[in-house]
Formats: structure tokens, C-alpha cells, sequence
């Protein structure tokens, strides 16, 4: 199959999603700096100040008013993207879940950066982990190209009228947002075809069919709305399918809620999330070399989280590694795991299963690191008694 | 406008709502709506108009309306205002529209502020009218900046040892003027066509244009519900709330009772937040508080009069 990403390009995680906008040419963007975002922003900035795009730009005075400026002007059916990393995304938390409640297909690149305190501006998705039951659609992105194409199928997933609900895009912080790659993009012409034009079934701006957003909705009500939004979830899993599948006609790719490196045969297997797939798949490789038969396992899709798909992909495997870049307190392993453990609950055949807890802060995953997990998996495979939560890279 | 001119235009707040007696709120907001013949959008800030005129599954609002959040009506309406300009040039959108914001003063003066100011500065073109009833209403009258001094509220209450709220409130129509911005006000639906005529004004401005109206509140302020446009009247004529305009930099005194200025007692004793007051030991607040108003005014009229011959 020939593919539509014909143009080579060397750009960093930052720099694709800021390229993914600007052929997505959204109504409205209303965006504050953060440390590792900032060149999403001042990319696109540079944009629309030269005219390339038709977007308005709102330079907003906090990710606070960025998400309310959003809300506002998506209710005024306007394509409206935002942006933000960790602190911005804590503090305009609040407005994250008034965006998906009020259904509102806002999309959001997020350079993940560790949660403050301590202060820290380096990549790990303690950010993500604080809206996980936000209500948003979460794609996770391996690299820069990651980021470009979800950012693409982000649009149409959020704006299908059997969805509508806002979409965040993850990526690394630093680790993919300021890391050059080569990728490729589609012609501007591509891109425009595929998210087509946005003509939402409510607006404010109906002055001629005045709607009210945002009313007081007490215990008669708020409950049955709150199921809805249940249900936008679960149909978002059968339109991500497709589009997914449309996608995949302009790429060639394949896409999957799960994206299995090598996991058909796989006897041991890592699950990852954004940029740690890359040198968990590196290792993998190594350890085939050895004849050991390694896969990874890619979240592409974190929520909606889909159970079956998981379980299918990790089950015949002998044990299985979750890999979580976020701690939880106070509970027994990270989040990505609480997921992973729990979808086995039912499942008649369930490999061996432990957690590691890595790269707080942005502390680096060594290749050496992952060589010891997949040695541990052996080791674990082989009967040796272990923590099944373990911390990795830490100083004891 | 006249009142008859007023009673045939279409009501665009309906009644029904569930806002108390003699609140001066839905007032206001009825009154600023029925000022102008435009399509308007409306924001409103969390608080008591909006929790009592939108109660899923009905609503009060004839006009499309939105609420997002307690502290973030401005920022809403950026976004609004935002996208009917975009959409306007790329002709989706024909019509002239209005974009409106009503918040309290809670929202306005406190919580809100950081996003009304930013707003202001990026120049968005919206009318916002803060209903000042002087406390947060919507969750059991506690104390806020716009909250005057003296008066007891249920987080800053008057005891034996401690009268009520001893800071004076924050002149946030001042504030709001300290922006440059095109058109402030200070207001009062006891002064109805002063009242009418602001709100055009903002509308008409092209850019942000503010508005604060005093709003009698009978349940926090323990007044009588059907005294609430005289109080209304009283804040003006005993200078507690000043009526001015600001117009590009330009300060004009809307009325200046002058020799026939009430007394602030007048203002305190038909109030029970003030009951207390009333009290021969406390007289040393009300003379405190009568000062403050008294120099406060002169400021205002001070500046009013250098501007005068602009
Ligand atoms: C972030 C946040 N903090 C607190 C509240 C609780 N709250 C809702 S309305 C309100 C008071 C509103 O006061 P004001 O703006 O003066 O309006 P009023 O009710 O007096 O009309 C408060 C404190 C909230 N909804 N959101
Ligand atoms: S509490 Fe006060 S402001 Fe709120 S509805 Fe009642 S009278 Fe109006
Ligand atoms: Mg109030």
C-alpha cells in the first residue's frame, strides 16, 4: 500500500504537533506557557502570526482561563485546540472535566512533565494520571509521528456525533518534545480532506435557537448525564476502530488500542506507554538475539481502556512487566497496572505480572534497566519469589 | 427609553425562576437585556442568578447562555467572542451579535478577578455586569472583598467582640478603570435610566466595556423584599455607591446629591447585617464607615472634575 506521508521531515515531538495544527487550521486556540509545551505554542504562534493558518489565537493569562477560553469557544462551535504540560494541566483541572461533560470535542496536545512538589520539569505522566477519569479520550504517542498522526485522528474522533467528547494527546516531555526525529507528513491538501469541516449540531451563536450549556443539575438528573458520558466512551471505542481504519487507508499502518512489538510468540512482555516503548522494543530485540522470545506491548489508546483487547494481546505470554511512569499512593502498584491486573480479573488464562515504577521526574530508562526487567520475568517465570511491585532506577 | 417602551419589548428572562423575593439580580439582568434590541450570548459566573435560573431540566434564558465555572465567566466569553469572530470572517456567521457576562460579586471582585483583568487587557469585545450584593449569597452569605465594612456575614459575623467585618471593600470599578478600558461603570436600578443608558453604552463600546450594579440581596442582607429598589436608590444618595462613568480614561460623576446627601445611617438601618451598628458602642463603626464613604466620594468626584472640560 502506498503511503500519504511522503514528506520526510526532521521535527521534534513539539514541533509535529504544532505541524499537525497547522494543517488541521482549527477555528480557535487559546494556550499558556509551560516548560516542555512552550514550542507547541510559540510554533503555532509563529503561524499564525505569518498568516499560515486562519486560526484565532487567544494568549490567555493561565491554563485556567486556556480551558475556559476553550470551552467557550468550542460551545460556540468552533474547532478549538489547546496545549499544556503538568502544573497547567493541574490547575486548569477543574475546566478538563467541565470540557468533557459538557461534551465539547476540544483537543489538547500534553507534553507530559512530573507534578509538582517538588518542582520539576521533566517528563513523566503524573500529569495524565490526574485526569485519567476525566472523561477524556487519552492517546498516548512512542515519538514525534505518534504525535503528528494522533493529533490528525484526534480531531475526528473528538467531533463524531457519537462521541464528542475532548481528546488529549500524550507525549513525553523533553524525551519527545524536544528530541528531533525523522518523520513524515502529509500535504496540507491530506490533512484537510481527511478532518474535514466542523458544523457541530448546537451553538451558542444560534441566537434564532437559544440553548442553554451548563445549568444546575442536581440528583434528578446530573446521574443520568454522567451514564451518557459513560456511553460516549464506550461508543468511542467502536469509532476509534474507524477511524483507525480510515487512517490507516492514507498511511498503510495499522492501528490498535494495544500495538504488539513481536507479542504474537511472546513468552515475556513489557507494557509501555509514550516514549519508553522505543527502548523497551530495542531491548526486546536484544533479548531475541539471545533467543529469548521478548515482546512490547504499545498503549496507543489509554482511555477509553479496553479490557478484552488487552488480555487478548498479553494472555499466552509466561509473565508480563507493566511499566508505569506515575506512582500511586497508597495503592498496590502504578495506574497503568491497576488497569492491566484488573482486566485479567476474569480471564481463565493470565500470565505472571509485575510492576515497575520508573522515571520519575524525568530520571532516564536505561537500556540496562530493561535488561533487568526482562531478566526478572525469567527469573520470575522460573519460580524466584519477588516483589510484585518493584521501584526502577531509584536510589534505595 | 421609557417604561412603556420598556413593557412592550420581549422579556428575554423569563419569570419563574427560582431567585428569592425582592432579589435585585434577575432585575438587573432583565433590565440589561431588555436595554438592547441586538442577539445576545450570555456567560454567567457561578452564584445565585445562575444556580436559580437554570435548574435542569428548565431554564429562565430566552438567549443562548452559557456557565462554565465560578471564576472564569470572562475567560468564557473570550473563548465565545473568539470564535464569532473567526467564524464571522469566514461567513458562517451573518448576524451581529452581543456577548454579555453577569457575575457576582464573588466572582467578579474575588475568584474571577485574574480572568476579568486578563481578559480586559486582550481587548475581547463584551459587556460585563457584576450584580455586587455585596457577599457570596449562593452559599450562605459569607464575606467577600466587595463585602463593606461592618456588615456581619456568616464567615466574618458580629459578636460581642468583634462587629462584623473590619477592612473596607475593594473599589473594583477603580480597579477595572485602572485597565484603560473603553467603558466602566458604576450603577443602580434605582436610578433606572442611568441604569438603561449604561448598559447601551457597553454595549455599543467596541471592545470590553464593565458595569457595576448594586444588588439589594433581602435574605443575606435582611432587608424587605419590597424595599429593594429604594435601597437601591438610598446606596446613591448617601454615597456609598457613587454612579460614575468611565470613558476611555474619561471620569464623569452621574449624580451628585450634594447638599441633599443622606446620612449613612439611613443605608445601615434599614439593613439587619448592620443591626448591630445600631448598638451605642459600636457607633465609632458607623462614624469609621461614614468617613471612609465620605473619602472615597471626594476621590471620585475630585477626579470627575478634573475631567470635566476634556
Ligand atoms: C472554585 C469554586 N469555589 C467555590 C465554589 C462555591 N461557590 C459557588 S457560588 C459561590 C458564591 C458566589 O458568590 P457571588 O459571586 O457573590 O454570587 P452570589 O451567589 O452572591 O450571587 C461559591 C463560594 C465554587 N462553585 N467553585
Ligand atoms: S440569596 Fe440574595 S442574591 Fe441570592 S437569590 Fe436570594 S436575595 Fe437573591
Ligand atoms: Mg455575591
Amino acid at each position: 500500500m502506498t503511503s500519504m506521508l511522503k514528506n520526510r521531515k526532521v521535527l521534534s515531538g513539539a514541533h509535529a504537533a504544532a505541524e499537525a495544527m497547522r494543517q488541521i487550521d482549527p477555528d480557535v486556540v487559546a494556550v499558556y506557557p509551560i516548560t516542555p509545551q512552550t514550542p507547541i505554542a510559540m510554533k503555532f504562534a509563529d503561524y499564525v502570526n505569518e498568516g499560515k493558518v486562519h486560526t484565532e489565537m487567544i494568549r490567555v493569562e493561565s491554563e485556567h482561563s486556556a480551558m475556559s477560553a476553550c470551552v467557550g469557544s468550542s460551545a460556540a462551535g468552533a474547532r478549538t485546540m489547546t496545549a499544556t504540560s503538568s502544573n497547567g494541566l493541574a490547575l486548569m483541572t477543574e475546566i478538563v472535566y467541565i470540557a468533557s461533560s459538557t461534551r465539547l470535542p476540544i483537543v489538547m496536545n500534553l507534553a507530559d512533565r512530573a507534578l509538582s512538589g517538588p518542582i520539576n520539569i521533566h517528563g513523566d505522566h503524573s500529569d495524565a494520571m490526574l485526569v485519567r477519569d476525566s472523561g477524556w479520550i487519552i492517546l498516548a504517542s512512542e515519538n514525534a509521528q505518534d504525535v503528528y498522526e494522533n493529533t490528525i485522528m484526534a480531531v475526528k474522533i473528538a467531533e463524531d456525533k457519537r462521541v464528542l467528547l475532548p481528546v488529549m494527546i500524550l507525549q513525553d516531555g523533553f524525551i519527545t518534545s524536544h528530541s528531533a526525529e525523522t518523520m513524515y507528513t502529509f500535504d496540507d491538501e491530506t490533512v484537510k480532506k481527511f478532518v474535514g469541516e466542523y458544523n457541530p449540531k448546537y451553538s451558542l451563536l444560534r441566537t434564532d435557537n437559544p440553548i442553554t450549556m451548563g445549568p444546575l443539575d442536581l440528583f434528578d438528573y446530573y446521574f443520568e448525564h454522567k451514564r451518557q458520558q459513560v456511553e460516549a466512551m464506550d461508543n468511542a471505542k467502536k469509532v476509534i476502530k474507524e477511524v483507525f481504519s480510515n487512517f490507516s487507508k492514507l498511511t498503510g499502518k495499522t492501528y490498535n488500542y494495544f500495538e504488539g512489538y513481536k507479542t504474537e510468540d511472546a513468552d515475556f512482555i513489557i507494557v509501555a506507554m509514550n516514549s519508553s516503548v522505543g527502548t523497551a522494543k530495542f531491548v526486546a530485540d536484544k533479548f531475541r538475539e539471545k533467543g529469548v522470545k521478548a515482546g512490547v506491548l504499545k498503549i496507543r489508546v489509554f482511555r477509553p481502556f479496553m479490557d478484552e483487547e488487552v488480555v487478548e494481546k498479553l494472555k499466552n505470554a509466561k509473565a508480563v512487566a507493566v511499566l508505569d511512569r506515575a506512582a500511586s499512593f497508597g495503592s498496590h502498584g502504578g495506574p497503568i497496572f491497576h488497569d492491566v491486573r484488573s482486566a485479567f480479573y476474569e480471564s481463565d488464562k493470565k500470565p505472571k505480572m509485575l510492576n515497575y515504577i520508573y522515571g520519575l521526574g524525568g530520571r532516564e530508562l536505561s537500556v540496562e534497566l530493561l535488561n533487568k526487567v526482562f531478566n526478572d520475568l525469567i527469573e520470575f517465570d522460573g519460580g524466584k519469589s519477588m516483589n510484585q511491585v518493584q521501584y526502577l532506577g531509584v536510589r534505595d | 427609553m421609557n417604561l412603556k417602551e420598556l413593557g412592550n419589548k420581549k422579556i428575554r428572562l423569563s419569570p419563574g425562576h427560582r431567585l428569592c423575593p425582592g432579589c435585585a439580580a434577575p432585575i438587573i439582568a432583565k433590565l440589561a437585556l431588555l436595554a438592547t434590541d441586538y442577539d445576545v450570548v450570555v456567560a454567567n459566573a457561578t452564584g445565585c442568578l445562575e444556580v436559580s435560573t437554570t435548574i435542569y431540566p428548565y431554564t429562565a434564558w430566552r438567549v443562548p447562555w452559557i456557565h462554565n465555572a465560578f471564576e472564569n465567566a470572562a475567560a468564557t466569553i473570550s473563548g465565545v467572542e473568539t470564535a464569532y469572530r473567526v467564524l464571522k470572517k469566514q461567513g458562517k456567521i451573518k448576524k451581529d451579535i452581543k456577548f454579555l457576562v453577569f457575575g457576582g460579586d464573588g466572582g467578579t471582585y474575588d475568584i474571577g478577578l485574574q480572568s476579568l483583568s486578563a481578559a480586559i487587557e486582550r481587548g475581547h469585545d463584551f459587556l460585563y455586569i457584576c450584580y455586587d450584593n455585596e457577599a457570596y449569597m449562593n452559599t450562605g452569605i459569607q464575606r467577600s472583598s466587595a463585602t463593606p465594612f461592618g456588615a456581619s456575614t456568616t464567615t466574618d459575623p458580629a459578636t460581642d467582640k468583634k462587629p462584623g467585618k473590619m477592612e473596607f471593600r475593594k473599589d473594583l470599578t477603580e480597579v477595572i478603570a485602572a485597565h484603560h478600558i473603553p467603558y466602566a461603570a458604576q450603577a443602580s436600578i434605582g436610578f433606572l435610566n442611568d441604569y438603561l443608558m449604561k448598559v447601551k453604552k457597553g454595549l455599543e463600546t467596541k471592545g470590553p466595556a464593565f458595569i457595576n450594579v448594586i444588588s439589594p440581596c433581602p435574605l443575606g442582607w435582611k432587608t424587605d423584599p419590597s424595599k429593594t429598589v429604594e435601597i437601591s436608590k438610598l446606596a446613591v444618595e448617601t454615597n456609598f455607591w457613587p454612579l460614575f462613568e468611565v470613558e476611555h480614561d474619561k471620569w464623569t460623576l452621574n449624580y451628585d446629591p450634594g447638599e441633599n446627601k443622606k446620612p449613612l445611617m439611613e443605608w445601615i438601618k434599614v439593613q439587619g447585617r448592620y443591626k448591630h451598628l445600631l448598638k451605642p458602642e459600636n457607633k465609632w463603626v458607623v462614624d469609621k464607615a461614614q468617613a471612609e464613604v465620605d473619602r472615597r466620594f471626594e476621590l471620585i468626584k475630585r477626579r470627575c472634575e478634573l475631567d470635566k472640560d476634556q
